[in-house]
């Protein structure tokens, strides 16, 4: 592989890892504080993207349509997390498990009602050619701004959560929520507030996202169970580890897809390698998972004492 | 315990303590077959085809079909997570597998004499073997993460396999036959298939039903609620779940065997994480370790899909709302209300 495809690819690993972690970070604060399994939150994300490619069509303003997006999903999840989840918290996770899949079927066919079962969402046109990164080096504007979105947005969670009175209760809670609720940290009512934030990360990964991959109904259950891989591989609860699990899971997906195509290439027929490189990349993020449970039990940086 | 109410043991007061840090529960599981309900279901499903055909809707026989292979693979999930409570996110991959080992043989023109019933079974008692040897190293949420890793990594395999079909299936024109010469059952007869499958799911409910009160069933049972006490009694707990495991993974298998027999088609789909939670669903919606947990789930959530399709294209939406209400109102699943239920009017007798 040339360097410059690798440095290519390399770039749109971290991309896509940014994005994972915008899911990645609501994901695993909601199963590190209050021990609940969400299988719905891959729906914000797509509630998120259809938001955002409607009000395109109806502002015309994709920087419009993606804050205005943000912030209704934002809402959606508060009125979400004080309506329903709220009453799970304390149940066993199968409860979770069930009532969490209902409001996949539920958000799923809900936007299909709404919407129709996919929606049109393009790239701003300012940002549809490429920018020079360096001589010899293109590399797509709309990707780029992903990716600055991302790492802005990266390194603002990351004071929130390390630097703020609320990021320090937030990490009690996920340390020990016992112990933080009987030293007067209200959690339910910052626990609310911490859902908001996480749907809102949703909608701003399924709004940058939808111009690259597409914003149809089901978009969320596969980059779900990535999100999913991403906690466990970080440690439950812990952002740092949703960071650093999501900049890895990007990257092995992203640079095997291509890479290991590559590799294929020189020693398979076409059509065999171009359908086992995607394939086997897809295999590789989970291999890695094992292979960390395998190691590291509690993930890369346990949240819990 | 001799005068107990038929099904009075289903309404447990205590829901089986999965969460980890949880406190111990009593050993509790709906261990008897009840007699009449087995009766009624021996007679249900021999006199099925016929009553259908004499109503003039035979074609009502392949849904039937398809509720009693989802019940069989709820059933052996059942095993797993309600007796063992092992929360396995993975099923599918069992079922699929089984399904594949089947569908490949008969594809390539194997088709008689149980080859794929053998097939199947090896294929997924070794699948499940390796897969279950791995995470039952782990525990808690870090079980239910493997389990589903292990199914999306096939999931992806069978994407990628271009000979059978990749992400557009394989078709079969051909079934099993099982047995041989004048004892040769084909399964494309749906007759044959149909009585096949509740053959299959009847003696998995009765092995389920001896399994619960007998020595095995309760050092698995006392297991599910204190592993490491029963540790320290001297199970030997690791080679036990691992037993349930591979036991519930080849029976899952037959249910996907069957299916493809039935669907004369196979997909990766039946892979997809979906497919585990669905089955999932069943068992919680029917109720978690009970014998007729898995059946009444299945039965539930494919009947009320059906008759909800005929009503409305937005069937998945009303589904969900009543899969909600039963997480709210119905804690031990359907089961588990029903035996209140009837209960209570016994009570106010």
């Amino acid at each position: 592989m040339s360097g410059v495809l690798l440095i290519e690819q390399a770039l749109n690993g971290l991309q896509f890892g940014l994005m994972l972690f915008l899911l990645a970070a609501g994901l695993t604060l909601v199963f590190g504080v209050m021990d609940m399994i969400n299988l719905a939150h891959g729906s914000l994300y797509m509630v998120g993207a259809f938001l955002a490619a409607w009000l395109v069509g109806l502002t015309g303003s994709f920087v419009l349509s993606v804050l205005g997006a943000v912030a209704l999903t934002g809402m959606f999840g508060m009125a979400l997390e004080a309506g329903l989840l709220r009453t799970l918290y304390a149940r066993d996770h199968l409860s979770q498990v069930l009532a969490t899949f209902a409001l996949i079927l539920i958000l799923n066919d809900g936007v299909k009602m709404v919407f129709g079962t996919d929606l049109p969402l393009s790239a701003p046109a300012a940002l549809a050619g490429p920018v020079e990164l360096f001589p010899g080096f293109q590399y797509p504007a709309y990707r780029l701004l992903i990716l600055g979105v991302g790492l802005a947005l990266a390194v603002a969670l990351y004071l929130l959560v390390q630097k703020t009175r609320m990021g320090a209760l937030v990490r009690a809670g996920a340390s020990n929520r016992p112990m933080a609720t009987a030293m007067g940290v209200n959690i339910r009512a910052l626990f609310t507030l911490v859902f908001g934030i996480g749907a809102a990360l949703c909608a701003v990964a399924g709004a940058l996202l939808g111009p690259l991959l597409a914003v149809q109904v089901g978009m969320g259950e596969n980059i779900l169970i990535l999100a999913f891989v991403v906690i466990v591989i970080g440690g439950i609860g812990s952002i740092r580890g949703a960071l650093v699990g999501s900049i890895l899971v990007g990257c092995i997906d992203t640079l095997g897809r291509t890479g290991l195509q590559q590799v294929f290439r020189e020693f398979l027929p076409p059509q065999w390698a171009s359908a086992a490189g995607p394939a086997i990349a897809s295999v590789a993020v989970y291999v890695f998972m094992a292979a960390v449970l395998a190691f590291r039990p509690q993930g890369l940086f346990p949240a819990r004492s | 315990m001799a005068a107990r109410a038929p099904g009075a043991n289903a309404d447990r007061p205590d829901v089986p303590a999965l969460k980890v840090g949880a406190g111990a529960t009593a050993i509790t599981a709906t261990t008897h077959l009840d007699r009449t309900l087995a009766i009624v279901f021996v007679i249900a499903a021999l006199a099925l085809p016929f009553i259908l055909d004499a109503l003039g809707a035979g074609y009502y026989l392949s849904l039937a079909s398809r509720i009693v292979i989802y019940a069989i693979a709820a059933t052996s999930l059942n095993l797993v997570l309600g007796y063992a409570g092992l929360v396995s996110f993975g099923h599918a991959a069992f079922v699929g597998l089984g399904a594949y080992a089947t569908g490949i043989l008969v594809s390539e023109g194997v088709v008689g004499s149980g080859w794929h019933l053998l097939a199947t079974v090896a294929v997924t008692g070794l699948a499940a073997l390796t897969i279950g040897a791995i995470s039952l190293r782990t525990r808690g949420v870090y079980f239910i993460m493997i389990t589903l890793a292990f199914a999306q990594m096939l999931f992806y395999l069978a994407n990628s396999v271009k000979g059978y079909g990749g992400d557009e299936g394989l078709n079969i024109k051909a079934r099993s036959v099982l047995g041989f010469g004048a004892f040769a059952i084909d399964l494309k007869n749906p007759l044959a298939l149909w009585y096949v499958a509740v053959a299959v799911l009847g003696a998995s409910l009765l092995a389920l039903a001896r399994f619960g009160p007998s020595r095995l069933g309760r050092a698995v049972l006392v297991l599910r609620d204190d592993d490491v006490r029963a540790e320290a009694l001297g199970f030997p707990t690791y080679r036990l779940k691992l037993l349930v495991f591979v036991v519930a993974g080849v029976l899952g298998g037959v249910a996907g065997a069957l299916s493809v027999n039935l669907q004369g088609y196979v997909s990766p789909n039946v892979l997809h994480w979906t497919q585990s939670g669905t089955l999932m669903v069943m068992v919680i919606l029917g109720g978690v370790a009970t014998v007729w947990g898995g059946l009444v789930g299945a039965a539930t959530l494919l009947l009320l899909q059906e008759v909800l399709a005929a009503y409305t294209e937005h069937w998945e939406f009303w589904t969900g709302w009543v899969l909600l209400a039963v997480v709210l109102f119905a804690r031990q699943g359907l089961v588990g209300l029903l035996g209140s239920a009837r209960r209570s009017v016994a009570e106010r007798r």
